[in-house]
């Protein structure tokens, strides 16, 4: 039996055990010289592990009990977060190099958080949904102040800290009553109790709570207010991290609850995800407006970006969480590329974080500006490039589960929202003229930023077949 | 005989003091350290007393966990801190303000 079992969870023991290897290789020999082979090593374990995740036959596969599940949605997500994750190191390596702060605990602190996100996703359990969530969060604590010996670096630590504590807490309480009221923890009886009994005054009071402590991890309005300062205050590698992986272990993790455990009570939560589904594209849309520091304005177009993927859940369909994988998906390629480009900010060796610096950078680098172009306007959702047709999937599945209103209101903060995006563009293109910023991008970062805005173009045919492996995803998820 | 009521009633109490601890104090963030603490130690509460109350061992085998996390929860926090205060030289929440928000 348990052997099933460790055949279910090997990816995760696999990148645990190596995380936990590598700790002893590089304390034992050079520590941080070995830094970047480690994170060279550490990016091809993930992209392995990626690729092996992906070629899995489809099927589910329960373990430990069902508290583990192993199903196409959780391979879906597993895969995501584990590519995005490898790039992400290797995007990191050359600025954690020239700022002086390669690390080798870097690359395996971003594995651990990464075990962390896989054991979200595949949750079928209170217990190991806790288990998966501190794991990753502890890990993004200590990474947010990665630069020691920087203020903001710590005091972005310090805030996610205190801002994550307490929403592992709001869940924890939540999880309390959950347990009080079905007298089982897993998502499964959770289901069956719903089923025979109905949503109880306790189960929802839990639901409520728990929603919440996830809302705050996913930074959805009104719990989003640690963003814009970790994201600010983090060094830019790990803010590009921020911005992609752990979203979709977040999106993830509230899609897996909300319909393994509360699927029988899709209207009751619903409309809970609408509202924050709501809020956060519209804070998103407006907050920005006013930000000059473009990692900021990033933190309020995740904020954004994730009111859109929750419309999608909010639908309660097969449909909505089909569109909500589509559009994570899209958000993290977009995200990569932009973040290629911003950890080139730099002007005689200083990062420049000031949107005013771009201003006609399309003279000075227009391959690169053309590019940027592409995904701000990608971003904020013009057709025909891809960034837009994730936004249809969410609005036709809101509008198709009756959603109309929150569709409408999609529409109208995409349209405020656009503003931002463009403009950076503006600056770019007719902004007036700055001292250049003068960083030369290293090849793998011109190649990720060129290949993410090529994906935004030419996708527009096909999704490259994205909308088949979300579609079979989804479907697992609700069987 | 103490029932279940009374114990939620306690863990209740204590979860709101926590909440009011994190949110109100504008004193030290060691303070913040402990409300949180007390938020886990109010769900463990619960969690023990519903596991009694159900006659279900799950409960307990989650309040261990929490147990644990929330020790390498502070941990951790206490480390940011520490670096915090290298570069602050305060850990007053009120000088937790270099960037707005």
């Amino acid at each position: 039996m348990i052997s099933n079992d460790l055949n279910t969870v090997l990816p995760e023991l696999l990148l645990a055990i190596y995380a936990m290897g590598a700790l002893m290789f590089a304390v034992y020999t050079g520590k941080d010289r070995v830094a970047s082979m480690l994170i060279w090593i550490t990016a091809l374990v993930m992209f392995a592990l990626g690729g092996w995740i992906a070629a899995q036959p489809a099927g589910a596969h329960m373990a430990f009990g069902g508290a583990f599940v192993d199903d196409g949605f959780s391979r879906f997500a597993k895969v995501l977060m584990l590519w995005a994750s490898g790039l992400v190191l290797l995007l990191s390596q050359d600025y954690l190099t020239r700022n002086d702060m390669l690390k080798f605990e870097f690359p395996i602190l971003i594995s651990l958080a990464v075990v962390g996100m896989m054991m979200m996703v595949s949750a079928g359990d209170l217990m190991s949904l806790y288990m998966g969530l501190e794991l990753q969060s502890l890990a993004l604590y200590v990474i947010a102040s990665f630069r020691r010996d920087s203020l903001r670096s710590t005091e972005a630590g310090l805030k996610y800290f205190v801002l994550g504590a307490l929403s592992s807490g709001m869940l924890l309480y939540g999880a309390s009553f959950i347990y009080g009221t079905t007298g089982t923890t897993k998502f499964a009886g959770i289901t069956s109790v719903i089923a025979t009994d109905g949503m109880g005054l306790g189960l929802l009071f839990g639901m409520v709570f728990m929603t919440v402590g996830m809302a705050f991890k996913i930074s959805a309005a009104p719990f989003h207010m640690w963003t814009p300062d970790v994201y600010e205050g983090s060094p830019t590698p790990v803010t590009a991290f921020f911005a992609s992986a752990p979203k979709m272990a977040a999106a993830g993790l509230i899609a897996r609850v909300m319909h393994d455990a509360f699927g029988q009570a899709t209207a009751d939560w619903g409309q809970i995800i609408a509202m924050l589904s709501m809020l956060s594209m519209f804070l998103g849309a407006v907050a920005a407006i006013g930000q000059t520091n473009i990692k900021r304005m990033m933190a309020y177009s995740s904020i954004g970006h994730m009111g859109f993927a929750l419309m999608g859940l909010a639908s309660g369909t097969q449909e909505g969480v089909q569109a909500m994988l589509i559009y994570m998906a899209i958000y993290v390629v977009m995200n990569l590329g932009v973040f290629a480009f911003i950890l080139n900010m730099e002007k005689d060796g200083r990062a420049v974080t000031d949107i005013r610096s771009l201003g006609m950078y399309s003279k000075t680098s227009p391959g690169r500006a053309m590019a940027l172009a592409i995904l701000m306007f990608s971003l904020a959702g013009i057709p025909p490039l891809v960034g837009f047709f994730g936004k249809l999937f969410v609005l036709q599945a809101a509008i198709n589960a009756g959603y109309s209103w929150l569709a409408i209101g999609g529409v109208i903060a995409s349209v405020i929202g656009a503003f931002y995006y463009l403009r950076i563009i503006y600056y770019m293109y007719f902004g007036s003229e700055t001292d250049a910023l003068d960083a030369k991008m290293p090849g793998l970062h011109y190649i990720v930023l060129a290949a993410s805005a090529a994906i935004m173009v030419f996708g527009a045919i096909n999704l490259f077949g994205l909308e088949g492996f979300a579609a079979a995803a989804a479907e697992a998820l609700l069987k | 005989m103490i029932e279940l009521e009374q114990y939620l009633t306690v863990a209740g109490v204590l979860f709101v003091i926590g909440i009011f601890g994190i949110f109100l104090n504008r004193k030290n963030v060691i303070i913040i350290l402990m409300s949180i603490e007390l938020m886990l130690l109010a769900v463990n509460v619960n969690m023990v007393a519903f596991s009694v109350y159900l006659g279900d061992l799950t409960g307990q085998v989650f309040t261990l966990f929490i147990l644990t996390v929330a020790a390498a929860e502070a941990a951790i926090g206490l480390a940011i801190l520490v670096c915090f205060f290298r570069n602050r030289g305060t850990i007053s929440v009120e000088d937790v303000n270099v960037m707005k928000g």
